[in-house]
């Protein structure tokens, strides 16, 4: 039985829709987009303006951590965390362990997914070998076992040779390379962004240097080759000048920024007590003038894709020494509060626009479905609540893992609900009522039994 | 005299924390406590029953010694763990580690350890107070409260004087907290060292920073020479001793460029020949043996004071 949902607000900027609309969804398909669609015996549900419906919120840079990482993330965990946040689609990192260089990774990964069911999970593999720098993947073999990109992401690419290499071989496939940018002897053992506040706290530095020449280096590779390549996790204001100097001359690159480099600066590691480890990540905590330039950049369109580079750490490796603890933070489930609170209410960004950074931008970048709410497309939809006052409790996390700095924070914004393949995945507690009711069952937090499990969800 | 009677917390982590009355509080009962020093029995009764773990998580002869000797001076029950590496190279977390210790009911911790803002993540987790010995780059407030007493001694005075700190800058927590105490205490400090050791964000602790060794020498009251590790002799940081030695190792002709009664410092331990010349360290202008010294009566005034001064109980 199919269902339309008569909605106050659609904004949907790849069609051109930003107003009423109606959606009828038909099995896992989206039947019609309209004005005055007929019922035809769908239910119908009426979604008041205060509620905006997008396409699906694609997260392009996720760690789920399986295989071989399960004790901080696992796909099932990951999974929950991803559409609670609104996502109804995310791209996973090749560095698991086994890494996801070989098309049996990539096809375990995708089973896994398949048996969750909840998110879609669209599988990047590695650029080389064991992401060690040495020989490229069999892209081919990785392409069609499910592979949407290339990274050797939580390490950059190691050459230039190598980038070439890379750039003009997934060309083949017309796969963009990710690039987690940062030149490894100017990172050096570096903590926190070289700066005032790492100096003062004794931090080792990394400047914002060590991201740029990277990314410089990639934007002349991909003007040699021709090749797509994607800046990951952009953190450092001289990044965006190359990335903007690069677009200008028609390179084929784009980039991503994530929530906590448009929000937080470096000031964070030293209030409250200092050196909270939730506050470590890689790129780190920049500047406020380079936490600015990526609010301009989002502003402007410089910037492609918000992306959260959600990295889930066990609290027994994030209690270590503040030089010890492993890089990273989550980030699904915080990202759409931090959008609105961040960028949509303050007015640097408008609905259209956020949907084309999580949403639009991502699926194009990967050559995925969804992006934009077509008839015959896939029924991938997520209902925010941009006026929804919400609190993080890291507690409360879906996530295996509770790495946030946000733990206690208040915003304005948050996900509603969260539909994938025409099926309710997730209801926010303050989202439509009556979509509840089509919630399909759920395991209790955190405890998202193994697929087969009696009581789990199999969709 | 200081109108500050008691440190507002219970723990030292570093001098970013301390008011200027509070510097001075400790600055004032170091003096008494140096006096306990000069008696044919050492010892006073004010520490007794209360229990204080010295943990060292980096090597440390003086530092460790020190703090012993104030701590049985006051007659506090003592107990040294001293481990190679971080609580890593264990298999244990550094709040297991802490956990691990709380159960021992100690009433201070006074750590050491390799990386910068461990006291400040073991504060968060114990009762106990915690004393900041050195915490990887970051702070070192004891030795900066003992530079300061050793200062004031042959000086009268902080306030207006001119201090220059010259050395590996990034690498020294000795260099952090001295800067912010005297900074807080109206002296005028001068750091200056080579270019690729000058840690960001000087500036804005209110130092100046040099780019000749002449020039933060030019009538300098106080000369304090920072160590610097062998390791960075022949790496990116430095080509070698030689070159060192010629560009800032401090010698008695270059000590001319200093007030007349200047005095010169160094934490310790000393690379003769590599900072400083062996004429100058054991020379008319050094302080270095009475650092030493204060340093026992400096951390009897912290521990004394940190443990609730006159009244004994928290």
């Amino acid at each position: 039985m199919g269902l339309l949902l008569k909605c106050g607000h659609v904004v949907d900027p790849v069609a051109g829709r930003n107003g009423a609309f109606d959606i009828l969804i038909d099995g896992d398909r989206i039947a019609r987009v309209g004005r005055g669609v007929p019922a035809d015996g769908a239910d119908v549900l009426e979604l008041p303006a205060s509620f905006v419906v997008t396409p699906g919120l694609i997260d392009m840079h996720v760690h789920l951590r399986e295989p071989g990482q399960e004790h901080k993330e696992t796909i099932a965990t990951g999974l929950d965390s991803a559409v609670a946040g609104g996502f109804t689609a995310v791209a996973c990192m090749p560095n698991t362990d086994p890494i996801n260089d070989q098309a049996a990774v990539t096809q375990f990964i995708l089973k896994r997914a398949r048996e969750v069911g909840l998110a879609r999970v669209y599988p990047i593999g590695a650029v080389s070998v064991g992401s060690r720098g040495q020989q490229i993947t069999e892209m081919g073999d990785l392409r069609a076992a499910g592979c949407v990109a290339f990274t050797d992401d939580g390490r950059p690419v190691l050459t230039a040779l190598l980038m070439r290499r890379a750039l003009e071989y997934a060309s083949m496939f017309d796969a963009p390379v990710i690039d987690h940018c940062e030149d490894p002897s100017l990172k050096g053992d570096g903590v926190a962004h070289e700066g005032a506040v790492a100096g003062l706290l004794g931090l080792r530095g990394i400047p914002g240097a060590a991201e740029s020449v990277m990314a410089e280096r990639d934007i002349a590779m991909a003007e040699l080759t021709g090749g797509r390549v994607h800046i990951a996790h952009m953190s450092a204001r001289q990044s965006l000048r190359a990335v903007r100097a690069g677009k200008d001359h028609g390179a084929p690159v784009t980039c991503e920024v994530t929530p906590h480099h448009f929000t937080l600066t470096d000031a964070a590691l030293a209030e409250r007590g200092g050196y909270d480890t939730n506050l470590k990540m890689n790129p780190p905590l920049r500047e406020a003038v380079d936490r600015d330039a990526m609010i301009d950049g989002l502003r402007d369109g410089s910037i492609d894709v918000i992306a959260t580079d959600h990295a889930p750490h066990h609290a027994d490796e994030k209690s270590l020494e503040f030089d010890r603890a492993p890089f990273g933070i989550v980030g699904l489930e915080t990202a759409v509060s931090l959008c609105f609170d961040r960028l949509v209410h303050p007015g640097v960004i408008g609905l259209p626009r956020l949907v084309e950074l999580l949403s639009a931008a991502p699926a194009r970048i990967l050559g995925v479905p969804g992006g934009t709410l077509v008839e015959g497309g896939p029924a991938d939809l997520t209902i925010l609540a941009p006026d929804a006052s919400v609190t993080v409790h890291a507690s409360a996390l879906r996530s295996k893992s509770r790495n946030t700095p946000f733990d206690g924070w208040t915003f304005r914004g948050a996900p509603a609900a969260t539909i994938v393949g025409g099926r309710v995945v997730f209801v926010h507690e303050s989202g439509p009522a009556a979509l509840r009711s089509r919630l399909g069952p759920r395991t209790p937090t955190n405890s998202v039994a193994p697929a087969g499990a009696p009581g789990h969800p199999r969709h | 005299m200081s109108t500050t009677t008691a440190l507002r917390s219970r723990h030292l982590l570093g001098i970013t924390d301390l008011e200027p009355g509070e510097i001075e509080l400790i600055l004032e009962t170091a003096v008494a406590m140096k006096e306990i020093g000069t008696r044919p029995i050492k010892k006073v009764p004010t520490m007794r029953g209360r229990t204080v773990i010295n943990l060292f998580m980096e090597p440390s002869t003086r530092t460790r010694m020190s703090f012993e000797l104030a701590e049985k001076r006051l007659s506090a029950d003592t107990l040294g763990m001293t481990t190679a590496g971080s609580s890593v190279s264990k298999g244990e977390t550094l709040a297991d580690t802490a956990r691990t210790l709380e159960a021992m009911a100690p009433d201070m911790i006074v750590l050491r350890h390799a990386s910068s803002g461990a006291p400040h993540q073991l504060a968060r987790i114990c009762k106990a107070s915690i004393i900041n010995a050195g915490d990887g780059m970051h702070e070192h407030p004891t030795q900066a409260l003992l530079d300061a007493f050793t200062m004031i001694e042959h000086k009268r005075r902080l306030a207006g004087l001119r201090v220059a700190i010259i050395g590996d800058l990034v690498h020294s927590r000795v260099l952090r907290s001295n800067a912010l105490l005297l900074v807080k205490m109206g002296a005028e400090v001068r750091a200056c060292g080579p270019a690729t050791l000058l840690p960001p964000g000087l500036d804005r602790l209110g130092v100046k920073v040099s780019r000749s060794m002449d020039d933060a020498l030019e009538g300098a009251d106080v000369v304090m020479m920072l160590r610097v590790q062998h390791e960075r002799m022949h790496g990116l940081f430095l080509p070698s001793v030689r070159e060192y030695f010629t560009l800032f190792g401090l010698t008695p002709t270059r000590l001319e460029r200093a007030a007349k009664d200047v005095i010169v410092m160094h934490p310790g331990p000393m690379n003769r020949g590599v900072e400083i010349d062996s004429a100058v360290a054991d020379g008319p202008w050094s302080v270095i043996l009475d650092q030493v010294a204060n340093g026992i009566a400096v951390r009897m005034a912290v521990l004394y004071l940190l443990a609730g001064g006159e009244e004994g109980e928290r």
